[in-house]
């Protein structure tokens, strides 16, 4: 889950998963998001938290996700406060759940956490009383995210159902991966995920999804190519033997697109390692929807925001 | 549910008759309602009861020897908020042991022979006998052995580094070499730190879904296939602590099946709990487990459920439940590991590893019972002479010896709660879940040390 009733920490519903979320609720989040998008394009869009205060604790370095959210719970009235948390009493001792505590008692009622350890978010909704909107936490989730890039395929190719959508890279270590492997197949699509081995164990013989290791085969006839970053730390750790050997295998270009169906759009949740993940002709190109994954990233959350707060 | 009264080793010896108990004796394998007479903290005939001591309704009761735990960790010195030596003994006293081994993994490491006689006699008037436990290697730090026979003649019943295996082959063949002449076994901790390293839960696909760095089965069974090799060609005795994977205990089976005389025990929890309890399941490994347990804002990530090994996938706990019936695994160690709260209310990879064990091994030993997994007899053993084996100490419910025994109602049961607890630490993810199982008599040396 979650888009969760209360349970005994509070009255505040939250957003910590994209798995357990029914497709009756991604589809009514991504319709509120198109709603938001042309309200906020028409200058339209109203205050609905507008006595609300916001607060974003990212644990972990963002620029797009930070300042997507800051954007949405602007346009929607909210204040919205950057917490800091990175800098400041949590170098000092203080835990993680006392600083959230501590925050709480500040007024703030939705809290957008980024942390760096999976389920940090789950921690949050238990020990405090405010909505928690996940900002992304460690390996495991970012759901926002998985709500841009679904919205993001539908604009291109209409209903998902019934369509493959390839993963390329390290999807092991990624929430967006592991995030979208929930949405996707939730609105029916095939999901194909196919990267060194390594970086794609433990996927095999779950349900709906397919592994490949070679990236015709992951690319073969699929409607849609989402690759994912390569996080370079990771990649100095183990998995693939360098950044090299994994382009010459796995970046996406345009002879390689052509294993996919014809005019198959291209998606990266950036920021993207310049001819790593694909080549910039690719990315720049008319196939190329990163531009417009982060056009959606406001209006998918501000309708987050406001569903959770319970204000649309 | 009351914490019961407790005593101490240095109390008076103890007179009582329990009546019409079911004694469970696997020295001889004897199991039969009978009277048992303790006079003067000796074990007696019944018929030499006088009517002036105190009699015991001991219907639906169960008496069997004095459990035994191989692993315990009671934190002193260093470390008296999670646990103290007092405080872990009553703990004890309240499962049913009466007797437990210190893991010398405090600060500083129990790696000299003064640091050894510090807890002995801050354990003299406790409520459990403790044994102790001296590291391998100086400091703890994998670099050059201790002064094995020293801590050995200062009364340490084993050796080991737990918390992490001895890193080195080399040195792993000096310290079982040379434990041949000290005459205790090694225990080992069995992971490949640098396998293991980064890893938060077991390798699976739970730990693929909740993006857990996983923790892979090869990492136990590497170090267990090494020690293995290195204890046939010395002769040296191994003994391997808290095993956790299926693959580990065949490599177990087929060393004890060519005649080496490997050891081995296996904790309460993963004989019980799988790795979908990190996801937030609470069935027991025997239990017809969850479809798909949904995460909930309650218990999925709860740090409680971290220890080191990692809670094991549920096909592995359910062999190591047949390792255990089958006795290829001797017996069942706590791995008692106290942590305040502050130390698990942090995210999951965050959570010091370890949970409490000693107040629920025997309820979680007697639910696979109920299930079917394994009998009684054969559980008291594991619990009991087994153990005790291990540390070259016998137990025996025959007249004329000291009396050390515990009486337990099978049938009493309920929730674990953290009032009742003993421990000062109460981290166990248990807390909330019904066990069956109650201990009404804990009697260690002839001194009752536990009563509810």
């Amino acid at each position: 889950m979650i888009l969760d009733a209360p349970r005994g920490t509070g009255s505040a519903r939250h957003l910590l998963d994209v798995e357990g979320i029914t497709r009756d609720e991604i589809l009514r989040l991504l319709d509120l998001a198109e709603e938001m998008r042309r309200a906020r394009a028409e200058r339209t869009h109203r205050a609905l938290l507008e006595r609300e205060t916001i607060g974003l604790a990212f644990y972990e370095d963002s620029t797009r996700t930070r300042v997507s959210f800051e954007l949405a719970g602007k346009a929607l009235g909210a204040t919205v406060v950057d917490l800091g948390v990175a800098g400041s009493s949590v170098g000092k001792g203080e835990s993680f759940v006392d600083t959230l505590r501590t925050l709480e008692r500040t007024g703030v009622s939705l809290l957008v956490l980024r942390h760096g350890s999976s389920g940090a978010p789950y921690l949050a909704a238990r020990s405090t009383g405010m909505a928690i909107v996940n900002a992304g936490d460690g390996m495991h989730a970012h759901p926002t995210q998985a709500l841009v890039d679904a919205l993001t395929l539908r604009d291109a190719l209409g209903s998902l159902e019934g369509r493959t959508i390839a993963l390329v890279g390290d999807v092991a270590h990624s929430r967006v991966a592991r995030s979208n492997l929930h949405s996707l197949r939730t609105l029916g699509a095939r999901v194909r995920i196919g990267g060194p081995p390594a970086w794609v164990a433990g996927f095999s013989g779950v349900d709906g999804i397919e592994v490949a290791t070679r990236i015709e085969d992951a690319l073969d006839g699929a409607d849609a190519v989402m690759t994912l970053r390569v996080q370079l730390e990771r990649a100095a750790a183990g998995g693939i033997p360098s950044l090299r050997e994994y382009s010459r295998s796995w970046r996406l270009d345009a002879p390689r697109m052509e294993y996919a169906a014809p005019g198959a759009p291209v998606l990266h949740p950036g920021p993207t390692n310049e001819g790593v993940e694909l080549t910039s002709e690719l990315a720049n190109g008319p196939r190329s929807l990163i531009a417009r994954q982060v056009e959606n990233g406001v209006p998918v959350r501000m309708a987050v925001l406001a569903t959770v707060m319970s204000a649309a | 549910m009351t914490l019961g009264r407790f005593g101490r080793l240095t109390d008076p010896p103890a007179s009582f008759l329990v009546t019409d108990v079911r004694v469970i004796d696997p020295n001889d394998g004897s199991d039969a309602v009978r009277d048992l007479a303790v006079i003067d903290g000796f074990l007696a005939d019944p018929g030499n009861a006088s009517d002036r001591i105190e009699r015991i309704d001991g219907r639906g009761l169960v008496a069997a020897p004095g459990f035994c735990d191989l692993h315990t960790h009671l934190r002193e010195p260093g470390d008296d908020v999670s646990e103290t030596i007092a405080c872990g003994a009553r703990a004890a006293a309240r499962g049913g042991f009466t007797t437990i081994c210190a893991m010398p993994n405090t600060e500083p490491p129990l790696d000299e022979p003064a640091r050894l006689a510090w807890v002995i006699d801050r354990a003299r008037d406790a409520s459990c006998r403790v044994r102790v436990i001296g590291t391998v290697t100086v400091g703890r730090r994998g670099e050059a052995l201790a002064d094995l026979a020293a801590m050995a003649d200062a009364g340490a019943v084993g050796f080991s580094d737990d918390g992490a295996a001895i890193p080195s082959s080399r040195l792993t063949r000096s310290a079982l070499t040379y434990l041949r002449g000290v005459g205790r076994p090694l225990i080992e901790h069995a992971e490949d730190g640098q396998l293991a390293d980064g890893s938060e839960m077991r390798a699976g696909p739970t730990a693929s879904r909740l993006g857990l760095r996983g923790w892979a089965p090869s990492a136990e069974l590497t170090v267990v296939e090494r020690d293995i090799a290195l204890a046939e060609e010395t002769g040296g005795r191994l003994h391997v602590t808290h095993l956790s994977t299926a693959a580990a205990l065949e490599a177990i089976r087929r060393a004890r099946s060519r005649g080496l005389p490997v050891t081995c025990d296996v904790t309460p929890h993963h004989l019980a709990m799988t790795d979908a309890w990190v996801a937030g399941s609470r069935r027991f490994a025997w239990q017809e487990p969850d479809d798909e347990v949904s995460l909930d804002v309650d218990h999925a990530f709860d740090g409680l459920c971290r220890v080191n090994p990692p809670l094991p996938s549920r096909a592995d706990a359910l062999a190591l439940l047949s390792g255990l019936a089958d006795g290829t695994i001797d017996a069942i160690a706590t791995d008692h590991a106290p942590h305040p709260a502050e130390r698990k209310l942090v995210p999951f990879g965050e959570a010091s590893p370890g949970m409490i064990g000693l107040e629920t091994a025997l309820g979680i030993g007697l639910a696979a019972v109920e299930a079917g997994c394994l009998d009684l007899a054969r559980l008291i053993a594991a619990l009991s002479i087994r153990p005790a084996e291990i540390i070259s100490e016998r137990r025996s419910l025959a007249i004329g010896q000291p009396a050390d025994l515990v009486v337990f109602d099978p049938a009493a049961r309920g929730p674990v709660t953290s009032d009742q607890l003993a421990s000062a630490s109460s981290n166990t993810p248990l807390l909330g879940v019904e066990l069956p199982g109650m201990v009404r008599l804990t009697v260690a040396n002839g001194r009752i040390t536990y009563r509810s």
